[in-house]
Order: C-alpha cells, then sequence, then structure tokens
C-alpha cells in the first residue's frame, strides 16, 4: 500500500509514474491504497481518475477525498470495464501479488489504450546472492516480507516480464530501471545489466500491432 | 399551496395532492389521479435548485428521517446522518424524503380511503412496484421545480429506489448512493416476505384484508411477519452479542412451557407487538411485493449494465459484511454493472457484524466513506464546500 507524504510531494517511483500521465486523460489505478497517486494526478493533471483497491481502510480513505475507487481486485474487477474504457491503467508495484498475472495484463491493455507497470526485480543480484549464497528466500528493501507471511505470490525479473509481454504481443514503449529508492538508473530498463542490478521495473506499454 | 413553497421545517411533515393534472400510470395498468404524498422536508432549496438531495426509506421506514415518529415518538430513522453539519447536512443541503406509495404513514396506500368508494381502499388497492413509488416520487420533485436532484440515496428498499432513480430517471439524479441493497430481490428474500404474508394472511382478524371496514385488525400476523423479517435484519453474531442464551431477567430456569424463556425472544416479541402499533397490515402486503416484483436487469434485456447505459451519474455501493439479506455479493453485481458502462463508481464493503440494519446504525467507517463521497460530489457540482458560503 503506498504512503501518504502530504500534499504536493509523491514517493519519487509515482512521480516517475505520474509524469508519464497524460493531463485530462482517464485513468485507472489498479491497487490505488489510499489514492495518494490519482489525487495528485486530479489536482495536478486534472486527470478523470478511478481506482482499485483491496483494503477497506484505502477504499474509505480513497473515498473520504472524493476520489472514486471501488473495493476489489486486479484478479477480479479488470474482466468487467469495456475495451479502451481508460488511456491509461496503472499497476505499480501489485502485479507480483496477482492470482493470474498474465490475465492481468492482457485486462489492462484492453481496458486501457496504455499501461503503466512496475514490480519488484527478482533478478537483482541481491535476490541471486539472498538465494544462491544465504541459501535463504530473500528479503531485501523492496522485498520486505518472509516467505510465510508475503501476500508476492508470483515474482518475476525484469527478463521474465519481458518475455510474457512477447508471448502477449504487447509492446515495450518505455523500460525503467529503478534502485531501491525509485530513482532511475543509466541503462536500459529491459536489458540485461538492469536485469542484474535495478531492485524495480517501471514499463509503459501499449497493444502490440 | 404548491409544495416549492413549503420550504420551511415542519416536524408534522407535509403532504401534496399529485397526479389530478396527469394521471399517474402504474406498472399494473392502473391510473391513478389523486396521489397524496405525505413528505418532510430540511434545510432550503438553493437559488438554481442543485442542491436537493431525496433520500428513500426502506420497507417499514417513512418519512420521519429526522424528527420524533409521531406515533411512537422515537427519533428519526437518520438522525445521526441528517441535520445542521452533520454528513447530510441541512445547512446547505434541501432534503427531501417522502412516505412511499402503498405506505401508511399518510401517502396513498390501502389503509387510506379510496376517494371514488369513500371506503378504504385495502385490498382493491393497486398492486405497486418500486418503479411506481419512483414516479411518484420523481412527481413531488416535480413539484418544487427541481430539474436534477444532487443525490439520491437510501438503503435496502432505498436503495432499491435509488438504483430505479438512475435507471429510469438518469438525466436527474447527479450522484447516487444505493447502500445495502440489490438490482433484484433474490429467492431468498422473496421466501421470507411470503412467509411475512402469509402470517398477516392466516389471521383470521386479516378479514380477506377489509379489517378496517370490519372493526379488527390482524395483529398476531402482522407481529409475526416482523419477527421473522427482524431477524434477517440482524446477523448470528449481533444477535449471540445481544442475548446469548440468556433467559430473561426475572428468571433463573426454564419454565418447561412456551412462554418467553430466552430474552432472544422476549424482543422478538417486543419488536412484533410494538410494530403493529405503527404499520399497517395491507401495506405490509402490497410493499414486501413491490420488492419481491424489482429486477432491474429482467427490465433491461436481461443485462444489468444496459439498465445503466451512458450514465453520467456518480456512484457510491456500500455494503456490510455480516449483511446476509443483501449480501454484499448483490452490491458487487451492480458495481459490476456499473464497471461495464465505465460509469464513475465508487464501492466499499464495511466490515460490520450488525448485520442488514448496519446502514442505520452508527458506522464510523461507513459514516467517513458517504462523507468523502458527499463532498467529492458537491465539489463537481459545484456546490459551497462544508463550512463555505451558498
Amino acid at each position: 500500500m503506498m504512503m501518504t507524504l502530504g500534499s504536493g510531494s509523491l514517493r519519487v517511483d509515482l512521480k516517475l509514474i505520474a509524469d508519464m500521465v497524460q493531463p485530462g486523460s482517464r485513468v485507472l489505478d489498479v491497487g490505488c491504497g489510499d489514492g495518494t497517486l490519482l489525487s495528485w494526478l486530479g489536482d495536478n493533471k486534472q486527470v478523470d481518475g478511478r481506482g482499485i483497491e483491496l483494503s477497506m481502510a484505502g477504499v474509505s480513505a480513497a473515498v473520504a477525498q472524493g476520489l472514486s475507487v471501488i473495493q476489489g481486485d486486479a484478479d477480479t474487477d479488470l474482466k468487467d470495464y469495456p475495451q479502451g474504457a481508460f488511456d491509461t491503467v496503472i499497476l505499480s508495484q501489485t502485479l507480483q501479488a496477482t492470482r493470474a498475472p498474465k490475465d492481468v495484463l492482457s485486462n489492462m491493455l484492453r481496458i486501457g489504450r496504455r499501461a503503466i507497470v512496475s514490480f519488484p526485480n527478482f533478478g537483482q543480484w541481491r535476490v541471486r546472492a539472498g538465494l544462491a549464497i544465504g541459501g535463504r528466500m530473500p528479503v531485501t528493501d523492496t522485498l520486505t516480507y518472509e516467505w510465510y507471511d508475503t501476500p508476492n505470490i508470483h515474482f518475476c525479473t525484469i527478463r521474465d516480464f519481458t518475455e510474457l509481454c512477447r508471448v502477449l504481443n504487447i509492446r515495450i514503449d518505455t523500460a525503467i530501471a529503478l534502485d531501491r529508492d525509485g530513482g532511475v538508473l543509466p541503462m536500459s530498463g529491459a536489458g540485461w545489466l538492469a536485469n542484474l542490478v535495478a531492485a524495480q521495473g517501471l514499463f509503459v506499454l501499449s497493444r502490440g500491432a | 399551496m404548491s409544495a416549492a413553497e413549503n420550504t420551511d421545517h415542519n416536524p408534522a411533515g407535509l403532504t401534496v395532492e399529485l397526479g389530478r393534472d396527469r394521471p399517474i400510470r402504474l406498472d399494473c395498468g392502473v391510473e391513478m389521479d389523486r396521489v397524496v404524498v405525505a413528505y418532510q422536508t430540511y434545510g432550503r432549496l438553493n437559488q438554481d435548485k442543485s442542491n436537493a438531495i431525496l433520500i428513500c426509506h426502506a420497507l417499514t421506514g417513512d418519512h420521519y428521517v429526522a424528527d420524533p415518529h409521531p406515533l411512537t415518538g422515537k427519533p428519526g430513522w437518520w438522525e445521526d446522518l441528517v441535520g445542521p453539519g452533520k454528513l447530510l447536512d441541512t445547512d446547505r443541503f434541501f432534503l427531501i424524503c417522502s412516505n412511499v406509495l402503498g405506505g401508511c404513514m399518510g401517502t396513498t396506500g390501502p389503509k387510506e380511503v379510496n376517494p371514488a368508494t369513500g371506503k378504504p381502499w385495502g385490498q382493491s388497492f393497486p398492486v405497486i412496484t418500486i418503479g411506481d413509488m419512483v414516479q411518484v416520487q420523481a412527481r413531488l420533485v416535480d413539484s418544487f421545480g427541481i430539474d436534477q436532484l444532487f443525490c439520491v440515496i437510501g438503503g435496502s428498499m432505498g436503495g432499491m429506489q435509488v438504483l430505479e432513480w438512475c435507471a429510469s430517471l438518469p438525466d436527474r439524479v447527479f450522484s447516487a448512493v444505493p447502500i445495502a441493497t440489490a438490482a433484484r430481490h433474490s429467492a431468498q428474500n422473496i421466501a421470507f416476505h411470503e412467509v411475512g404474508r402469509q402470517a398477516i394472511i392466516a389471521d383470521p382478524d386479516w378479514r380477506g384484508g377489509d379489517y378496517l371496514e370490519q372493526g379488527t385488525y390482524p395483529k398476531r400476523g402482522l407481529a409475526v411477519a416482523r419477527m421473522a423479517a427482524h431477524i434477517t435484519y440482524l446477523s448470528e453474531a449481533a444477535l449471540h452479542r445481544k442475548f446469548g442464551r440468556n433467559l430473561q431477567g426475572d428468571r433463573d430456569a426454564f419454565s418447561y412451557g412456551f412462554g418467553a424463556d430466552f430474552q432472544v425472544e422476549s424482543y422478538l416479541r417486543h419488536q412484533g407487538s410494538t410494530f403493529v402499533d405503527r404499520f399497517d397490515a395491507n401495506s405490509y402486503l402490497y410493499i414486501t411485493r413491490a420488492m419481491d416484483y424489482f429486477d432491474l436487469a429482467a427490465e433491461h434485456g436481461g443485462v444489468l449494465a444496459h439498465a445503466f447505459k451512458g450514465t453520467k451519474t456518480r456512484f457510491c455501493v456500500a455494503s456490510f459484511s455480516s449483511d446476509w439479506l443483501f449480501p454484499t455479493s448483490e452490491s458487487r453485481e451492480v458495481v459490476h454493472a456499473l464497471n461495464a458502462v465505465a460509469a464513475n463508481v465508487s464501492f466499499v464493503e464495511i466490515q460490520s457484524d450488525k448485520g442488514h440494519d448496519a446502514f442505520l446504525l452508527d458506522e464510523p467507517e461507513f459514516h467517513a466513506t458517504l462523507g468523502g463521497f458527499i463532498e467529492g460530489a458537491a465539489r463537481h457540482r459545484g456546490l459551497a464546500a462544508k463550512g463555505g458560503q451558498s
């Protein structure tokens, strides 16, 4: 879930996502938490924003700010929306917690013209080292849960993700590698180096030809 | 006096006669040209008539939303929500609530006298629908010169009316709050209603519905109907918390008889016996029937989403986790249909163990969500913010 940092300021990776959204566009934020990003987009980019959030507390906080958010999840609630209902569908740090990531991605690009997806990179060296050297399931700054209480059930590496996009005929318009604080790393977000050093991947996707 | 002039609040309620100029055609085909509507208003209608909220009451509710009930003296049923500075702020909004068609608190219904015969309607009253109730409400709203309601809000059967408004008069609803409701009455709910109706009809004092003329009253039947229904408004957890298996205060052992040994029995009997003092048995038959007939999808080619096609209304759907009469799954059906037409919708399931009645009770999370939704909608409608000047 997202943190609230007060009005005006956004978490670094959210700001990066926010900058990619067209002013005045229709946006669906899947896993929107308390609506921090939607609220910022409404105030600063006049977007027509909608959200989906699993927790009652998140929904309640978001609706109490005047946002349009439904209690639901990416697995069950994306299928109802009509094709092309949104300009941009955002899935921030949630893909790995969905039951059917493949269907979620497909649905995002059915109902949205573009999708913006960020996820923790399970291919990062810290993760690899944690498992290879430590012999334990990795717990890092971006993967903070122990194996027994994690909501994350479908981890992937950046390479896994780009491969799934290929299979689904999804075009990668932008790929950005992020460090653990959400800062941008100076390399292709879809390359082998990113897969080794990036803590998170951030992708802008559209339907392939 | 026309309804539009009655903007000053009167605790006793107000009445208006509708349909004389243009008869109201009911779904059953009957036309009514003299429908009296008992209603209540709170607050003042603003200059451009953009701040009106219609509150729709539930099965046995009435228009005494925030006034003492004239028969029971009990506080208004939504007094927590309605008042100056409250969530439905009477300093900012003009609130209207009317007793539904077929009701028994002043609006034309089976208890009232049929002007054509000079006798109570009784069973000669036409069978009504949720759509008919909404049609009459729309006429009342017309009488104020209001084109578009800022909000239509209600729980349970009131929520059915909200959905009906949104489907049949979409341009007249800026925002809508259907609470603890469904787009159709389920088989289980029809079954519970049927138990209640049969209890009334089986009471010899019902007299084929002619009890008012014959000077009797089917008290026992109506009380049993209420007892059965009341259970459905609560939850197992709420009943257990309130009563457990506790015996009544003056008993320390079973009576080995059929008196009210348990507190829960005594509670239900009390619910039944007080209900008959304020509600008409025939009204109970007619209004439960209206709920049974409600099926918004069926009215739109079997696809619920079609009922909301092209809607511009802002929706806030709410359900309660322990409500088994109108469970969350029913609200989700509505949300999914609204998503299918890319409507502007918020939805929250409130965690509560108080069952269906939770919508009438103090549920802070629900009130916070609802308050935020109303504020957001008011902002989009260009109404002054809370505490601002209108």
